[in-house]
């Protein structure tokens, strides 16, 4: 029994995330005694091969055009059939993932856990940690079905490459039309944007930072750091920046390795998104605002004065 | 239309999570239950297409007695009745299969939940239901109009948003913008008391997951504090001791 881990692509390019979920389901695969496989669905820009280097021998390769678009409930049933032969199926993360994971589950009758956050203890059954309330604790899971899938949170594992090259090979399961049943008009898709959940640093606004007229600074920095930016929930309910932008306990939830946040107080609903972060840097005019007590570095300041010498200073230091 | 809501009763969200019995249990003292935000957005949108064009909103919880102020306060922001599954949601398939298997019984057009609850996070439910019921399940989906048999709606997707077509019945994950938060008021409250509240007794089968332990995250060290004038540290620091740059 392998495990297998499904590799997602954003317009063909494979994703971070998925490249850690990789190298994660190639470590449980050594812990099993057994191998790897990766599954790729839709077309791909990146060179499949060298998804080797995260630790798994084959690639399956789902190309059917009607999979182009990414489609959670065809790619559930892609999935579950390359799943045939799994104990472990291993997801990243992210809508994509969460969807395509329960439909599986469903498929498969098999245990599900998500927001995982570490490697499974497999010295007796096969638990696994994952992080639950939002982030304010954590639960150690017991997986008793022969099926397991996790879909791991970002920073699980950090991955080290080999220069080993993977074999790929293409994968046709049939595809039932009941999947492709719903139509989709458009699609709307901010172009070149760092994908929050994929991103290693964000930058995020809260209602200090005055108004949408006032993202320029905010947005340097970003850019000299090569972060993704993203906002707090009044921010995107006054429509400043965009509702995919809004982290927290209903937006989404990061774990980059460096979150700053610019005028945003630090409510209990916005530090629930955020409390996985590596390093957490504030930045508030208010030395009493509760976000300080979360923080690893703050400056209390405003935050149109210290943004553009953060850019400044990044800029020198980083080339960028 | 037949719509049926499944709401899950979790800690508020400004709730301090802690735990007894060896970390083995959730401490509920002075813990304030509620219905997931999420799935309040499901409800007021049930609710609201209800009041559009007609049909029936029913509220459906898998857990214990406790749960039922909170599932009365669904029926005074306007459905109509209730149901109660009696047992304890250990994971999101045995929910999933309670709820299927009442589904299966009253042909629901529309099954609404919220996108996720708020306690395990698992973003799993509909997807798992849709499944067991052979039906298509989309989350999570930010607006929703009916027109028929068709659903026309919008999926949150990573940078940006898909509108879709489907035709009934269909499973969603509810999240904002969706609808407008419903408060009840006095006449609301009043009825739900007389609302029917079924509760039935589970469908069995043996958890494919069991939590053993929690753990609390471990306390956050002192925060440095860098002078405003100085902020350009702030960089070195990130790069040289922090190492994350
Ligand atoms: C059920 C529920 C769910 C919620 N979910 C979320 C969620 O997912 N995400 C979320 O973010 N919120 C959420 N909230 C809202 C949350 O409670 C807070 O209201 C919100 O996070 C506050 O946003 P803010 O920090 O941007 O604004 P404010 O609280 O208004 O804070 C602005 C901060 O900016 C500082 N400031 C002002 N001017 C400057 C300046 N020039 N320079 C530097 N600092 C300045 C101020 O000192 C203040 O600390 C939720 C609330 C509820 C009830
Ligand atoms: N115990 C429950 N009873 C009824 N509905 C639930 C329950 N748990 C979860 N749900 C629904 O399923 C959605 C997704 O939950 P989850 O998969 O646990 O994140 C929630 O937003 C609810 O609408």
């Amino acid at each position: 029994m392998s495990v297998l881990v499904f590799v997602e692509t954003d317009g063909g390019e494979v994703k971070k995330s998925s490249l850690e979920a990789l190298y994660y389901g190639a470590k449980v695969a050594a812990q099993l005694h057994t191998t790897a496989t990766a599954l790729v669905i839709g077309p791909a820009a990146t060179d499949l091969t060298t998804l080797g280097q995260y630790g798994t021998a084959e690639v399956l390769h789902a190309s059917d055009a009607r999979l182009a678009q990414a489609n959670p409930m065809a790619y559930a049933g892609v999935v579950a059939a390359a799943a045939e032969n799994a104990e472990v199926v291993v997801i990243a993360k992210s809508s994509l993932g969460d969807a395509l994971a329960a439909r599986a589950a469903g498929k498969l009758k098999a245990g599900l856990v998500s927001n995982v956050t570490e490697l499974p203890d497999t010295s007796a059954g096969f638990r696994v940690k994952s992080s639950i309330y939002t982030g304010k604790a954590f639960a150690v899971t017991e997986m008793k079905a022969g099926k397991k899938i996790l879909t791991v949170k970002k920073n699980a594992v950090s991955p080290e490459l080999t220069d080993a090259s993977a074999s790929v090979k293409p994968f046709a399961p049939a595809l039932p039309d009941a999947d492709f049943a719903a139509k989709v008009l458009s699609t709307e898709k901010a172009s070149g944007e760092l994908s929050l959940s994929d991103a290693d640093i964000i930058v995020s606004g809260g209602r200090g930072m005055k108004g949408p007229d006032h993202w320029q600074p905010l947005l340097d920095l970003a850019q000299a750091l090569h972060a993704a930016t993203g906002c707090s929930k009044p921010v995107s309910d006054l429509d400043w920046r965009p509702h995919h932008e809004h982290i927290g306990q209903t937006g989404i939830k990061v774990s980059p390795n460096l979150y700053i946040a610019c005028g945003i107080s630090g409510a209990i609903q916005h530090l629930a998104g955020v409390n996985g972060s590596k390093v957490i840097v504030v930045i508030n005019k208010d030395p009493e605002a509760p976000f300080f007590k979360a923080a690893d570095y703050g400056i209390v300041g405003d935050v149109f004065e210290i943004l553009p010498r953060l850019t400044q200073a990044a800029k020198e230091q980083l080339g960028s | 239309m037949k719509i049926l809501v499944c709401i899950s009763v979790v800690p508020d969200t400004t709730a301090k999570i802690s735990f007894t019995d060896g970390d083995t249990k959730f401490n509920k003292a002075g813990v304030q239950f509620i219905a997931g935000p999420y799935d309040d957005y499901a409800l007021s949108r049930a609710v609201e297409l209800k009041e559009q064009s007609g049909g029936t909103v029913t509220v459906l919880n898998v857990g214990d007695a406790d749960a039922e102020p909170i599932i009365r306060k669904a029926l005074a922001v306007g459905a109509d009745d209730a149901i109660r599954v009696n047992a304890e949601p250990t994971d999101a398939y045995f929910v999933a299969e309670q709820i299927a298997a009442i589904a299966r019984q009253e042909n629901y057009d529309l099954i609404l939940m919220g996108r996720e609850s708020i306690d395990f996070n698992g973003g799993q439910v509909h997807g798992i239901v849709g499944e067991l019921l052979g039906i298509a399940s989309f989350s999570p989906v930010m607006k929703l109009d009916i027109d028929g048999t068709t659903a026309r709606f919008a999926r949150e997707i990573e940078g940006g948003k898909e509108s879709l077509e489907a035709s009934l019945p269909l499973v969603l994950g509810c999240q904002e913008p969706i609808a407008e938060w419903k408060i009840p008021n006095m006449r609301g409250i009043m009825t739900a008391r007389t609302k029917p509240l079924k509760v039935v007794e589970p469908v069995g089968h043996d958890s494919l997951t069991q939590v053993t332990q929690f753990e609390l995250p471990p306390a956050k060290g002192a925060v440095k504090m860098i002078p405003a004038e100085d902020a350009g540290q702030l960089i070195t620091l990130l790069r040289t001791e922090a190492k994350v740059l």
